[in-house]
């Protein structure tokens, strides 16, 4: 009988928890006294997964539109430097505006390439990403923009509302409205039918082209807004921020339950999925691993975890 | 057939799908040189026997013997082994490589420094066409060949690993007229090198020009093996078509009133040369047929309609009002539905739950301002579970888990929530057991009955004798016929009409 019922729960459905839980425990245990469990690294852990969390949250409807999105890092590096710039040379608003506009025009690009000129994501976005990296480096001529404005930094960086933090908020914030668009808005069913089946969504009247236009504006327009957290937290601007960050916020959706093929998404194993990856950055940290050991780690962590999350 | 030993021999074949018997003691024997036609109707046993000698199935009984010799063939690896050869209706050809780097794909020609020997490889291939009679340029890219060279092309490379035995399933479906008889002559030329040729199709008149035998399966069980000179067209259609359960088909006579002004109306509908010139005008509360031979141009007239491919020309109208559809978005709008011919590619998203795949045909009237109304979805996706009987009644069980028949059910039930007018149904049956079947056209009624006009495509005649008011016959894109349904008189005379034969 509870063997019977034991079986009924769907492991794969429910691993991100029990790997969090556990990969949780191990880290307390180890790196007890490096300060783990302190309520500031904890809330160290939250405030650094902030811009994956985000960025994870618009991937995991590129992926169940059966699309991928390679260069979000890249956008969120080009928006914090164009933000930085802009912010310096003109204002506050001007500053956020310009970041928001490099998401919007790459996404815009992204999706028109992808949906109506019918070129793989993963070619569009991966070119995408050299040209957004590329850009960055060029106009700063690699130097980093520092940001004096104390209200931006605020907003995207070290603010708080009351004792909560900003970062926090972002995060929160980005994973309700996800949460609620893809479960409960006729966006998200199209978004999921279309990745589940494109001949039976274009049957279905669903036109499959807008949607996947729209995914990856989205994801575009959301790395921007990463950017500018990004250089909220670090107080400036700089080519090389996000650097990489696809790659985990595409190990956070997969590890939250979302199916590489397209046709399912969770947002909230995505949240658990960013936080998993943050919690392995930070171990690796606290652990005092090198730089280049830690890259090893986490790499192997990260594929292990995906294959146990992978659909049979 | 001077030397008339058998080169295959398949000796009491049985084979179940779970533990329902779709092959009951069969036994099919070819002799060489000969073209041995394999006949029955969708459903009966073909395609099973002939993928149990491909090796894609396992037979659960019998035994299969090759020139005498019992053969075990687990594998399209084994099968090659002993000789069999399959041209398939999907292409097995790899369209960016050139007619010679397809013919011996996987046994390629090496020189001494074990490098891929292209000039073998053409020289080889020249040769195999030669003999074929085939004149193509064998360094051409197969993409940029027609449907029928690409055919020959496929026979070609069944040839050149040495085949024996060539399957052929509905080879002429997308072949225009003289692309036919060029592909007549290749076959005749291969039985006089003592190739032997199983010859699956529909159409009476080719299996008349080229075949030698035929068998004939019904329902699992072989019924009849003739030589084509000693058994006539009708009885060849009795054996087939057989006298069988037509308890749901008794065709109950209504009457349609067809003074008042359509509810739809096509003219001169053209798509490329698949469908020419097409007219027709459907009433409420009618069911019109369309009858014909697969590669007929019943599906591409219906997608055309619905907007899924370009109309090359011909106009549309609803109730006498002039409409454009560019896309399905615009049909759904128009009141049309589409039931598609390939529910598991075209109708359900397989890894999605019934609610789900209700839900995403309805998402306009189940949302307001873009969010969904769960109370609405949760009452509409439990009507359409009852109304429709889906089994089992449980709105969140993933489709791909549910029986064929009722993933149908699944895809119809989502369509008649978006309450609409005229219902396009596309082999609404295939794939379906039997039982479910005779539900399925019992929906058909009832939906006509609720006012609804219903385009029916099928090629099981009985269904559409059992349902429809008239049938359209489909012939080469075109309109061969229009009959009303009083005026056939029985399957077998409708299936000569389907075949062109002067009753």
């Amino acid at each position: 009988m509870i063997l019977a019922s034991l079986k009924k729960i769907d492991i794969r459905a429910t691993l991100i928890y029990w790997m969090f839980a556990a990969i949780f425990l191990l880290f307390a245990l180890l790196l007890h006294d490096d300060g783990f469990l302190q309520s500031n690294n904890l809330l160290n852990i939250f405030r650094q997964t902030a811009t994956i969390t985000v960025m994870a949250v618009a991937m995991t409807f590129v992926i169940s539109a059966a699309e991928i999105d390679l260069s979000i890092g890249g956008v969120a590096g080009l928006a914090s430097v164009v933000g930085a710039i802009m912010l310096r040379d003109h204002g506050l608003i001007q500053g956020i505006l310009g970041g928001l506009a490099i998401g919007f025009v790459v996404g815009s690009l992204n999706g028109l390439l992808v949906a109506h000129v019918g070129i793989p994501s993963f070619l569009v976005t991966l070119g995408m990403q050299g040209v957004a990296i590329g850009f960055a480096a060029l106009v700063t001529n690699y130097y980093p923009i520092p940001i004096l404005n104390d209200t931006f930094n605020a907003i995207f960086g070290s603010g708080t509302f009351g004792w909560f933090p900003g970062l926090l908020l972002w995060s929160f914030t980005a994973v309700i409205i996800g949460w609620i668009t893809l479960t409960k808005t006729t966006f998200g069913r199209r978004v999921l039918a279309t990745g589940g089946n494109r001949d039976a969504a274009e049957f279905n009247g669903i036109s499959t082209k807008n949607v996947k236009f729209k995914v990856m504006l989205i994801s575009s327009v959301v790395a921007s807004i990463a950017g500018l957290l990004y250089a909220g937290r670090l107080q400036t601007g700089r080519y090389e921020w996000g650097a990489g960050d696809e790659l985990s916020a595409i190990a956070a959706v997969i590890l939250g339950g979302t199916s590489l093929f397209g046709g399912s998404g969770r947002i909230i194993g995505t949240f658990f999925g960013a936080l998993l990856v943050g919690l392995i950055n930070n171990g690796l940290i606290l652990a005092g691993l090198p730089v280049s050991q830690q890259q090893i780690v986490r790499g192997l962590i990260i594929i292990l975890a995906v294959a146990l999350a992978k659909k049979k | 057939m001077s030397s008339n030993f058998n080169v295959v021999e398949m000796n009491d074949i049985s084979k179940s799908f779970f533990g329902v018997k779709v092959l009951d003691n069969v036994s099919f024997a070819v002799t060489s040189g000969e073209i041995h036609a394999l006949a029955g109707e969708n459903g009966a046993g073909k395609s099973t026997l002939m993928k149990i000698l491909q090796g894609v199935y396992t037979l659960d009984s019998g035994e299969i013997q090759v020139t005498g010799e019992k053969a075990s063939i687990h594998s399209f690896q084994d099968a090659r082994k002993y000789g069999i050869g399959m041209v398939f209706q999907e292409f097995s050809l790899v369209p960016e490589l050139s007619v010679a780097q397809n013919i011996f794909l996987d046994r390629e020609h090496k020189n001494r420094f074990h490098l891929f020997d292209e000039k073998e490889t053409i020289r080889q291939s020249k040769l195999v066409m030669e003999e074929l009679g085939l004149d193509i340029d064998v360094t051409a890219k197969v993409s940029s060949l027609g449907r029928a060279l690409q055919q020959l092309t496929e026979i070609a490379k069944a040839i050149a690993g040495d085949a024996k035995i060539l399957i052929l399933d509905e080879p002429t479906a997308s072949l225009a007229k003289e692309e036919v008889d060029a592909l007549f002559k290749v076959l005749k030329q291969l039985t006089a090198r003592g190739v032997s040729i199983v010859y699956i199709s529909h159409r009476m008149d080719e299996i008349y020009r080229i075949c030698d035998r035929i068998t004939i399966l019904r329902d699992g069980k072989k019924i009849a093996v003739s030589l084509l000179s000693e058994i006539s067209p009708q009885e060849i259609i009795a054996h087939i078509t057989g006298r069988k359960d037509v308890e749901m088909l008794t065709h109950e006579g209504k009457s349609i009133v067809r003074s008042s002004t359509p509810i739809f109306e096509a003219s001169g509908i053209q798509v490329g040369s698949r469908v020419n010139n097409v007219s027709f005008k459907l009433y409420p509360g009618e069911i019109l047929g369309l009858a014909g031979l697969m590669g007929s141009g019943r599906t591409e007239l219906v997608r055309a309609i619905f907007g899924l491919d370009k109309k090359d020309g011909g106009a549309l109208k609803i109730d006498g009002q002039d409409v454009v559809i560019k896309n399905p978005r615009e049909a759904i709008a128009h009141g049309f539905a589409l039931i598609p011919e390939d529910r598991r590619r075209q109708g359900l998203v397989m890894e999605h739950s019934v609610k789900q795949n209700i839900l995403a045909a309805n998402l306009s009237s189940l949302s307001h301002l873009n969010f969904l109304s769960f109370s609405k979805i949760n009452n509409v996706v439990q009507d359409s579970i009852e109304s429709f009987e889906v089994r089992p009644s449980d709105a969140n069980r993933e489709v791909r888990l549910l029986s064929g028949g009722n993933q149908q059910k699944v895809v119809i039930a989502k369509w008649m929530a978006t309450n609409p007018k005229i219902v396009l149904m596309d082999e609404p049956t295939v794939g379906v057991d039997i039982g479910t079947k005779v539900e399925i056209m019992k929906l058909v009624r009832a939906i006509a009955a609720e006012g609804k006009s219903v385009i029916l495509i099928s090629s099981e005649l009985p269904e559409l004798l059992g349902v429809c008011d008239r049938i359209l016959v489909i012939r080469k894109g075109e309109i061969a016929e229009e009959l009303d349904r009083k005026d056939v008189r029985d399957e077998d005379h409708l299936q000569m009409i389907v075949q062109g034969i002067k009753v």
